[in-house]
């Protein structure tokens, strides 16, 4: 059962979880059985303070990205750390940690969160902090809402000299010159991504281009600041659309409009929400849905596991009209935080049944080998095994968690598929 | 505008309040808990409000009108708009079981909001008019079998608003009625969404505009409009036998 409130305190008082706008790919915001309260933040997104001197802000859990945007990026404020849409709560930032196109800079949105409130399984409410309780906040900044209902989020935001971007974007012609391009521009740019042809096999395999960006001075942007809204909104539709054929067709068309180089000032819906621009995109995967996949791999002793890692994805056909490619930085303080310095790799996988689990298992197998691991926010296919065996910081997660919730009160159908709760 | 908004808390009143923020008028929230309020008026505040102020007022106890509107007068220094988006919901089959919940209802959608309209108007008509904006329902349009008693509460409350309109609006006093068919908010959780149900955004967008026109009746989301129109127009034999 799930509960929505603008008092969501209350809603919490008797929840085994909490979550936001329920956009998360994989199960971590889905209820471990069907008896299980679930507290719904989605009403409860009251701005609390804002100090224009420190950019401190504070706020309930429910706030959404796009509304911070809607209010703050015309005042030149922006949050630290943009992950891939603007559908995301502050609570949902800070329970996955979230990391944006300015990783290796900014590092995750945890690094800039400077306190929560937060309902413990016991029922206390709690300010939690790094100086007041350091274990049970690192344990909560990526911690999937495991360790207790994140009710408030205070956090430092970024000045910027605009609320528009400028861009530059280039072709790379394979994965060698992919992953080269994205080393050697993060070493100049703050923010930036690449987009690849997942359909591509042989020597092109890994073809696409990278976009790399930083916030346009005043001078450079336009003088209005950027309107944010929604477009065209797919419908309900029968059948998926998106197939080995039309992502190939689609892919090609993507990689050959863009020919040259170019520089640009760019809408921050465009650079960082590509896909919010289309309302209910998911329905193109047509009823039965689909996954993403997520994982990072340390690059820094061989590049080569990169291209095993794409032989793999291309060999088991997995069309992904949605893979990026970009370098993650240091690790980030949370106990379980995803990111850690070497490629992160995102794809969309369409679900099949047992052919997406043996590829997902395949890919694993690489991560495992390579010290990878992959991204809790995004998954829903990795088994447990494979988790508990890339994840050497989980026991001491799981320490912090014994101490708060002995009776492991606070559950999600991912911490029974991952971590082994009841049901 | 300078507005003094009794339910600005939740739902839809929130939306337009913020709305409001938006804009940089003054706002002057009344409403309980205390807790709410303070945390409504510092959002709006970092939203653009110009200035909030807010005080405690339970729409259950309409001896405190008088004096809320008086503390809101001062704080704004006379106010131009008055929002009444607060009220009760009960399902059909709670308020038949429960008689003091009931009465409550009544009172609460009914008599006590005509009380502080009645206070409202007082105070604006001498310096002019401004704008009254009231939530209703589509529940009031016909006794319906789903919402009898509350139904009965909303179609008094809608009489009384035309009324107003009618005899005031020549001396200034802009009376606009707001008839939301089914909105999302924390009042409808729990029940079922009909194919075209609204996001309180939307409705505070349409009311919005109202505000700007002075447009009388807003039917929210638009469609209701339409649907209320057949519905209104349905021989009784037929209103028998449907669940609508």
């Amino acid at each position: 059962m799930e509960r929505a409130s603008e008092n969501f305190e209350a809603a919490t008082a008797s929840a085994a979880l909490s979550r936001g706008l329920g956009r998360s790919y994989g199960d971590a915001s889905l209820p471990a059985s069907p008896a299980d309260v679930v507290a719904n933040s989605r009403r409860a997104d009251r701005i609390l303070g804002f100090d224009p001197g420190s950019g401190v802000l504070r706020a309930e859990a429910g706030l959404s990205l796009r509304d911070l945007n809607r209010v703050f990026l015309r005042r030149g404020w922006a949050s630290p750390v943009s992950p891939g849409t603007q559908y995301v709560t502050l609570g949902g930032m800070v329970a996955s940690d979230v990391h944006g196109g300015n990783h290796h800079v900014a590092g995750t949105f945890g690094e800039h969160v400077r306190s929560l409130r937060m309902r413990v399984a016991d029922g206390r409410v709690l300010e939690v902090s790094e100086q007041t309780e350091p274990e049970l906040f690192r344990a909560t900044l990526g911690g999937m809402g495991l360790t207790g209902h994140i009710l408030e989020v205070e956090l430092k935001m970024e000045r910027i000299p605009s609320a528009w971007l400028y861009t530059e974007t280039r072709r790379v012609a394979d994965i060698d010159d992919l992953v080269e391009t994205l080393l050697e521009s993060s070493r100049r740019w703050p923010m930036t991504k690449t987009w690849f042809d997942s359909t591509q096999r042989g020597p092109g395999m890994g073809r696409g281009f990278a976009v790399m960006g930083r916030w346009a001075e005043a001078g450079e942007a336009p003088p209005q600041p950027p309107l944010l809204r929604e477009r065209l909104s797919v419908p309900p539709l029968p059948i998926g659309l998106v197939n080995a054929l039309t992502v190939s067709v689609f892919n090609k068309l993507w990689f050959h409009s863009q020919s040259r180089p170019r520089a640009a000032i760019a809408h921050p819906q465009a650079f960082f929400w590509p896909l919010d621009g289309l309302l209910h995109w998911n329905r193109l995967y047509g009823p039965r849905g689909f996954a993403q996949y997520q994982c990072v791999l340390p690059i820094e002793r061989d590049t080569r596991v990169v291209r095993r890692f794409f032989a793999i994805m291309t060999r088991r056909g997995c069309p992904s009209p949605v893979s990026v490619i970009k370098d993650c930085g240091a690790e980030g303080r949370g106990l379980l935080s995803f990111p850690k310095p070497g490629i992160s790799i995102a794809l969309d996988v369409p679900l099949r049944g047992e052919r997406t689990q043996a590829l997902v298992d395949a890919l694993n197998e690489i991560v495992l080998e390579a010290g990878g691991r992959v991204y809790m926010a995004k998954d829903v296919l990795t088994r447990g095994t494979h988790f508990r065996a890339m994840e050497p910081r989980l026991p001491h997660f799981l320490e912090v968690r014994r101490k708060w919730d002995p009776e492991r009160r606070l559950r999600s159908a991912l911490s029974v598929r991952l971590l082994g709760d009841d049901v | 505008m300078k507005a003094v908004l009794l339910g600005a808390t939740s739902g839809m009143g929130r939306a337009l309040s913020r709305l409001l923020a938006e804009r940089g008028e003054s706002l002057f929230l009344l409403g309980i808990p205390a807790d709410d309020l303070s945390r409504s008026a510092k959002d709006l505040e970092a939203r653009g409000a110009r200035e909030v102020g807010w005080l405690e007022c339970d729409l259950l106890q309409p001896k405190g009108f008088a004096g809320a509107l008086e503390r809101a007068d001062q704080a704004l220094g006379g106010f131009d708009l008055v929002v009444v988006s607060a009220g009760l919901f009960g399902s059909q089959e709670r308020l038949e079981a429960d008689p003091e919940f009931c009465q409550k209802l009544l009172a609460a959608n009914f008599a006590n909001t005509v009380a502080f309209c009645e206070e409202a108007r007082k105070r604006m008509l001498p310096r002019g008019g401004g704008t009254l904006c009231v939530w209703s329902s589509v529940a009031g349009e016909r006794g319906r079998k789903p919402v009898i008693l509350y139904g009965a509460a909303k179609a008094g409350l809608t009489r009384y608003l035309e009324g107003l309109d009618h005899k005031f609006r020549s001396e200034g006093l802009v009376t606009i009625t707001v008839k939301p068919g089914f909105v999302r908010t924390s009042m409808t959780e729990g029940l079922k969404p009909p194919p075209f149900a609204g996001e309180p955004d939307g409705v505070a967008r349409q009311v919005l505009r109202a505000l700007d026109r002075g447009t009388p009746v807003v039917y929210a989301p638009p469609i209701w409009g339409l649907v209320m129109l057949v519905i209104r127009n349905l021989p009784r034999f037929v209103m028998r036998r449907i669940g609508f």
